[in-house]
């Protein structure tokens, strides 16, 4: 089955993210396909590679980076959601791409389920 | 349709709203914050009880278990992994998340 | 994809200004617009607020963007449904809103949740 996630919190602030990355992982397990993620209001804050957690904690943004290699998983930034907020091409995560909203549209046609993760 | 809460009934609505609207025979999934919930002596236990006729009740372990709760899990509420989160979604035409 | 039509509904339970996501939400519900999909809006509990009429935000230094909802017509999105029950609990009528809705009970707006095929909330 084909899976659409969508991200409405950024990380660290909220679960959201923590949830949607677990939820993506346990799918892929299970031989699900993850369309695409799609982050939107702060969650385009999961794409900034500026991120420098603790050691001793997770990073998240390698996560989604290193999944989305792993697994050749879309991951698409809201450019409107991303340009209010100081995410562009140039402090974006390896993985990452920012496009518009209409591939958050497209997911929600394309996918067999789509989830959504926020506050 | 399955139903997705991510609040505690303590401070949010959701669960409440949730409830309300939510069709017979819907499944109901607390992960984050809500699965307080689905804790023995939580004040929303009452209100889980009544309605699990209505609807299957699922609460996500891991949730629980990181918020100490894990040997808690009230009663006729069903545990679930990562993995049960996405057959729960897959079982299900279609799911809400009420943020 | 071409030619696939499904329902989407965007379920609104959030009051305007205090975060952004009724405006965000809005931003999907025009995008939705051009790919000629089933599109419903949904209203519940303060998601009612953001169709109330005379909204003035000079005071806030902020975007007055209700007008946006009168506009929606224009893009064929005219499936706007709003929760009775959040109504009266806030003191509203269909009066106060701004646009044309149809007032659903909760019940009745659980049926219609239950017939989509995506159902977007933020």
């Amino acid at each position: 089955m084909k899976f659409g996630i969508l991200i409405n919190e950024g990380p660290y602030q909220h679960q959201a993210a923590d949830s949607a990355y677990l939820f993506c992982k346990a799918a892929l397990e299970k031989g699900h396909e993850i369309h695409r993620v799609f982050f939107y209001h702060d969650g385009v804050n999961n794409a900034t590679r500026l991120t420098e957690p603790p050691l001793d904690d997770r990073n998240i943004v390698k996560r989604w980076s290193k999944l989305a290699d792993e697994h050749k998983i879309d991951l698409v930034v809201c450019v409107a959601a991303a340009l209010r907020r100081g995410i562009q091409e140039e402090n974006l995560a390896l993985g990452f791409r920012i496009s518009g909203l209409g591939q958050l549209v497209e997911t929600g046609i394309e996918a067999d389920r789509t989830v959504t993760f926020g506050d | 349709m399955l139903h997705i809460i991510n609040k505690s009934p303590l401070e949010r609505n959701t669960l409440d709203a949730c409830l309300a609207v939510a069709q017979e025979g819907a499944t109901l999934l607390l992960i984050e914050d809500a699965v307080t919930a689905a804790s023995r002596g939580n004040a929303a236990e009452a209100r889980l009880r009544q309605v699990q006729g209505r609807f299957k009740v699922c609460v996500l372990q891991p949730d629980l278990d990181a918020r100490g709760l894990g040997d808690r899990l009230s009663e006729g509420i069903t545990s679930v992994d990562y993995g049960g989160f996405v057959d729960l979604v897959a079982n299900n035409k279609n799911c809400q998340s009420w943020l | 994809m071409e030619g696939v039509v499904k329902k989407f509904m965007f379920v609104n339970r959030k009051a305007p200004y205090g975060t952004i996501y009724a405006l965000e939400s809005l931003e999907v519900v025009l995008i939705s617009a051009a790919f000629d999909q089933d599109v419903s809006l949904a209203f519940l509990d303060d998601g009612v607020y953001q169709l109330k009429k005379g909204q003035q935000t000079k005071g806030i230094e902020t975007k007055n963007f209700s007008p946006t909802y009168r506009a929606l017509e224009g893009y064929d999105i005219e499936k706007l449904y709003v929760e009775k029950e959040a109504l009266e609990a806030r003191g509203l009528s269909e009066d106060d809103l701004l646009v044309d809705v149809t007032v659903l009970s909760r019940a009745e707006m659980g049926a219609l949740m239950e017939e989509q095929d995506v159902v977007l909330s933020f």
